[in-house]
């Protein structure tokens, strides 16, 4: 039996909308019974992507889902935006390869940190990125 | 949203970061501790960041370029008292920031600097 839940729909539109995202999702988190370093884990792949969203989307959308799989719970974030897609995702996915002048860390780091990584891009179109974050015991 | 304080002890800044920071935050804190080690010749900044639950890239990038400027300006920047969890997932994204001068207690960092610090 899987089922899926989306419990939160976020707008990213400007950088306090990082915090907002950050809030939820370690609230998320906390309720789903998330070790200390699992959370942590989670809120800083969602604090990274949700930046990514704002400054190379344009802004966009964060969705936290719920799911339950026989006896184990993950935590699925989805990150949409409209904006100019990615052209080179290998080369996005580079360890230090920053289109904004950041550490180029955002989108490899987030899927380290994920057990989970999904990536959608159309240039011109947008971006989806989708991480699961599975909790280490199992939720009875 | 985030409660940040600077205060002189001797010729050391001790800043305290609390909740959560924007982006705007950090780069504001960033040149406000440039500004007051250049006006007052401090010797060192001392960042507690024990009230951190989380550090990014942004935030991490940030610290980095903070202890770079004070160093430039004749000044040693300590990061103090980072939570085990905000370690371990730094590490995981690649940032293992080296360079960057670490003590587990603000007594700790203080000690890095030796005499001239009053304490509290």
């Amino acid at each position: 039996m899987t089922s899926v839940v989306t419990l939160h729909e976020l707008r990213i539109r400007e950088e306090i909308d990082i915090v907002h995202v950050r809030q939820t999702v370690r609230e998320v988190a906390v309720s789903v019974g998330f070790s200390l370093v699992e959370q942590t884990k989670l809120v800083t792949a969602a604090s990274e992507l949700a930046r990514n969203t704002l400054k190379h989307g344009r802004g966009g959308t964060a969705q936290v889902e719920l799911e339950k799989h026989d006896g184990s719970t993950v935590v699925r974030l989805v990150f949409r935006d409209e904006g100019p897609g990615i052209p080179d995702t290998e080369l996005a996915l580079t360890d230090g390869y920053s289109s904004a002048g950041g550490l180029g860390l955002g989108l490899s780091g987030a899927r380290r940190l994920a057990d989970e990584f999904d990536l959608h891009t159309t240039p011109g179109e947008g971006t989806t990125v989708s991480v699961g974050f599975r909790a280490g015991r199992a939720a009875t | 949203m985030s409660a940040t304080s600077v205060i002189e002890m001797g010729d050391v800044l001790l800043v305290t970061v609390q909740g959560e920071l924007t982006d705007h935050d950090a780069v504001a804190l960033q040149q406000d501790l440039a500004a007051n080690v250049a006006e007052r010749s401090s010797r060192g900044v001392l960042i507690d960041v024990s009230g951190m639950e989380i550090v990014d890239s942004f935030l991490a990038r940030t610290l980095h370029d903070i202890a770079a400027a004070t160093e430039l300006l004749a000044a040693k920047t300590v990061i103090v008292g980072m939570r085990p969890e905000v370690a371990i997932t730094l590490v995981e994204l690649g940032l293992t920031l080296p360079g960057l001068a670490t003590a587990l207690t603000v007594a700790d960092g203080l000690a890095e600097f030796g005499d001239g610090v009053r304490p509290l």
